[in-house]
């Protein structure tokens, strides 16, 4: 791991840290490609401060952007995430830890 | 949610890797390198330009007889739009691996390779309009069916290999 690498986990969990862009990531996670003013309308808050915390996804590399024509689209990019995720847990580990999500999710259904 | 907007069939996948733009290009379109991340198989891209053919690797046919099924010889298809080496590859993409995906619209996906500061910024671009199938395999969200992780799990996958010598998932 480089220290670039290490410059961007650390943007990449000052970008998670806070609950507005997280609500932005799931945005994107539930439909790709939006637009600032798309994104803006889910959310009270200035269409400043919805580009300022886009700023900070797309500094840490979790959203990338794609211009076509004078619309500029979001896209939410897993891979910092994924490289996060590769670093602590192998794929056995995964097995027992993406069962315990299962199990999660189902006794939270079941509430 | 109000707005109909139409559903967004792009993906887009970003990665910083601490090499030279060379090396990177070198190891999307070498079969020395392509063989060892992510799913492997080898392509030809070097004529630059018309049909391109990506085959399986020895490992990728062993598994498939080791599991009952027959891999086809070309897995990939498509043709080649733009080749520049070492800043971008563009390709339309067919995914002959499985029926379904055979099935399916020819995609289209683009590489690009941009130099920063300590190194480059991979991005991958896939277009999957006509390609749900495909997309769900891309996205990752097969992976727990034994799909493999996709793109994210590729470029994970191709960023170990090129700043450590070692994939993930050596093989």
């Amino acid at each position: 791991m480089t220290d670039d690498d290490k410059v961007l986990d650390d943007a990449v969990f000052k970008a998670l840290a806070d609950p507005t862009r997280r609500f932005l990531l799931d945005l994107l996670f539930a439909r790709d490609g939006r637009t600032l003013t798309e994104l803006e309308s889910e959310l009270e808050m200035s269409r400043f401060g919805v580009m300022k915390h886009l700023r900070v996804l797309e500094e840490a590399d979790l959203v990338v952007t794609r211009k076509s024509g004078r619309e500029k689209f979001h896209y939410i990019n897993p891979i910092p995430i994924r490289l996060i995720h590769d670093r602590w847990i192998d794929k056995y580990t995964e097995r027992r830890a993406s069962a315990l999500a299962d199990l999660k999710r189902q006794l939270e259904q079941e509430q | 949610m109000t707005n109909a907007t139409k559903t967004e069939t792009t993906q887009i996948y970003s990665v910083y890797i601490k090499a030279d733009a060379k090396k990177v290009w070198d190891a999307i379109t070498q079969r020395e390198w392509t063989e060892k991340y992510g799913y492997g198989g080898y392509a030809d891209y070097s004529k630059g330009t018309g049909r391109f053919e990506t085959h399986p690797s020895q490992d990728m046919i062993d598994a498939g007889k080791a599991n009952g099924y027959e891999i086809p010889d070309v897995i990939i298809e498509g043709e080649i739009l733009a080749y520049d080496p070492p800043t971008k590859l563009a390709l339309t993409w067919h995914m002959l691996m499985d029926p379904e995906t055979a099935k399916e619209s020819f995609t289209k996906l683009t590489y690009e390779i941009k130099e920063v500061p300590g190194g480059v910024k991979l991005t991958v671009t896939h277009d999957l309009e006509g390609a749900p199938v495909l997309a769900a395999v891309t996205s990752g969200s097969q992976e727990e069916l034994g799909a493999g992780g996709g793109w994210a799990w590729i470029l994970s996958d191709l960023k170990s290999l090129i700043e450590t010598g070692e994939a993930l998932s050596p093989r």
